[in-house]
């Protein structure tokens, strides 16, 4: 036991006898500030942490697939459903091909915005966030570790799911004919996959903020889902001046090709949506920072 | 090393931890001892950089714990043997952890043998005993090889096997070098472990004491006397500031004399002594008298203990 201990790192502990003898006589006046600063971790080692954390919890990889499997699957079933006459779809809104394709995201961002939750708000309720942040010493690099892993994980998953489901989604389409310009499919495709990852890190950030499962996930569900349905039926007077702002309807508007008057144009719904997602995640640093863990 | 110095806490109106100063040294095992709510875990998450105090310092080393570069290389803990992903398995929980601190993944395999858990290293750890998760915290306290080693209660929940084995290995530990720093509400549990014993109560300093000062104070103050002429010799022993109760009919209990100094007047008077017994208090009961003003929450029984 000793020996195992000892011979990993030799030179770390200093022999009994030297240590405590040298420290006893010096204590006494003035304590020795002996402390060297060991060089610090890179980053990527946080980051490499939070990777194994979040892919070695089975329910990570369930929860993703099934985000995917909701994006392409009810996709296949919009498009395929779609009448040839008719503007297709079960809303107007929905008339555009490639939003059909992509009728799935509704779920689909819930699920991932639950999972940005649970990721963070986990290790609040098992109390594994202390050991990390004692470990790592600095909490703003967990911070940014986590939302590194979160974004990187949701961006690969969400590409694949979000891409697969426009070609699938053409290849069943029942609906009347239409030609979309391929660079403006390409923008849908990263448009929605740039929300999914949005919508995962504003989940982290209410993890954060809000310490609890429960409290994130009523937040997020409350907030962004279905609060922004209820203030539909305030006058529109009101409703047109705030809603294009609500992280939803920035959401909506980088998820299509349609140009729609309530909404705002692509580069001002990246440019909100970016400030929801940043201010959040400051404001999460922030709580986090000041607040005993 | 640890110090502690004028570390305060305040939650409201409630000092959790009031004006503490100690040092704990490397060498030899330091029990943290008080009873339940009397801030010992308040001081430790300060001593981790957890909770940041109301005023005062906690060091490590002769810095803050989250101004070292690589925290676990000087500082490992087990603060809350719970704080485990119950569907991770030990080896990517201790995994993560190294990795934080750039430690190899061979550290790993390390330390969940030195704690005897190499075997189910890649079971869930959800499915571990109380046991085994204190086990795979004290792995975890283990990973970066540090000098200094800070234990939350480390004994809950493991078997007598189990505790002979934790008190092994802090002794190993601290032979090597190393400030071991363990907390515990029982006295029990430490009296065999500790050298060395830091004794709060109310989040205030009771005890900065050796093991054998603390042992000292195990001495009573009482003497148990028998004796033939025992009447006589009660006539003999009263004096200022000298309290003798009568037990039974034969016995009794001299306060303020020591039983060198019963002996000696017995002697000179030809009084024969029956028994002679210098009160031998547990350290438990000596803990608990010096806790006993400041526990929050008694009860009758607990009372009567301590009395």
């Amino acid at each position: 036991m000793t020996t195992a201990l000892t011979t990993t790192n030799p030179s770390s502990p200093t022999a009994p006898n030297e240590s405590s003898e040298s420290i006893m006589t010096t204590t006494t006046l003035t304590a020795p500030v002996t402390a060297t600063r060991t060089p610090k971790v890179p980053t990527v080692g946080v980051i490499k942490a939070e990777w194994l954390k979040f892919w070695s919890v089975r329910s990570t990889a369930v929860t993703l697939l099934a985000a995917g499997f909701a994006t392409v699957a009810f996709g296949m079933i919009f498009s395929a459903v779609a009448e040839s006459d008719e503007p297709a779809g079960p809303a107007a809104l929905l008339s555009d091909p490639v939003d059909l394709a992509l009728g799935g995201i509704g779920l689909s961002e819930m699920i991932i915005g639950v999972l940005g939750v649970m990721f963070v708000a986990g290790e609040y309720s098992t109390g594994l966030i202390r050991t990390a942040f004692a470990a790592v010493g600095k909490r703003g690099r967990v911070i940014r570790a986590k939302a590194a892993v979160l974004s990187a994980s949701i961006f690969g998953v969400g590409l694949a799911a979000v891409t697969a489901s426009v070609i699938l989604g053409q290849a069943v389409y029942a609906g009347s004919e239409a030609t979309s310009a391929v660079t403006d499919v390409l923008d849908v495709i990263f448009g929605t996959t740039l929300y999914l990852v949005g919508i995962g890190l504003i989940g982290a950030a209410l993890g954060f903020i809000l310490r609890s499962t429960a409290g994130g996930i009523g937040t997020l569900v409350g907030g962004v889902f279905i609060g922004p349905n209820l203030l539909n039926l305030l006058p529109d007077s009101f409703t047109d001046v705030f809603m294009k702002y609500l992280p939803s309807e920035a959401g909506a508007a980088m998820m299509t090709q349609v140009s729609n008057p309530d909404l705002l144009s692509r580069g001002a719904a990246y440019a909100v949506f970016t400030a929801w997602v940043v201010g959040l995640l400051g404001l999460a640093g922030w709580l986090v920072k000041r607040r005993d863990a | 090393m640890i110090e502690v110095t004028n570390l305060t806490k305040q939650y409201g109106e409630t000092l959790a931890v009031d004006n503490l100063t100690f040092t704990v040294r490397p060498g030899i095992v330091t029990g943290f001892l008080g009873p339940n709510g009397s801030g010992k875990s308040t001081t430790m998450r300060m001593i981790l950089g957890l909770d940041s105090p109301t005023s005062g310092t906690a060091t490590v080393n002769g810095l803050p714990l989250a101004d070292h570069g690589r925290p676990l290389t000087s500082l490992g803990f087990l603060l809350d043997a719970g704080a485990v992903h119950p569907t991770r398995s030990a080896h990517d929980h201790l995994r993560a952890l190294a990795l934080t601190n750039g430690l190899p993944t061979s550290r790993v395999d390390e330390v969940l043998d030195i704690v005897g858990l190499g075997e189910v290293g890649k079971r869930r750890s959800g499915g571990f005993s109380l046991g085994m998760g204190q086990r795979l915290g004290i792995a975890a306290a283990l990973l970066g090889n540090p000098d200094v080693i800070m234990l939350d209660e480390p004994v809950n929940g493991l078997d007598p096997e189990g505790i002979l084995w934790i008190r092994h290995l802090l002794q190993n530990l601290a032979d090597e070098g190393r400030t071991v720093f363990v907390s515990s509400h029982l006295m029990s549990e430490m009296e065999l472990m500790a050298e060395h014993f830091v004794i709060i109560g109310q989040g205030r300093l009771i005890k900065d004491i050796s093991a054998d000062e603390l042992r000292a104070m195990a001495v009573g103050e009482k003497t148990q006397v028998r004796a033939e002429q025992l009447d006589d010799l009660v006539g003999l022993m009263r004096g200022d500031g000298i309290e003798i109760v009568s037990g039974d009919r034969e016995t009794v209990s001299v306060r303020g004399l020591t039983s060198g100094e019963i002996g000696r007047i017995a002697q000179t008077n030809n009084i024969a002594l029956t028994s002679l017994i210098p009160e031998q208090r547990s350290l438990e009961d000596v803990f608990m008298s010096l806790t006993h003003d400041t526990v929050q929450y008694q009860g009758g029984s607990r009372m009567e203990a301590a009395a």
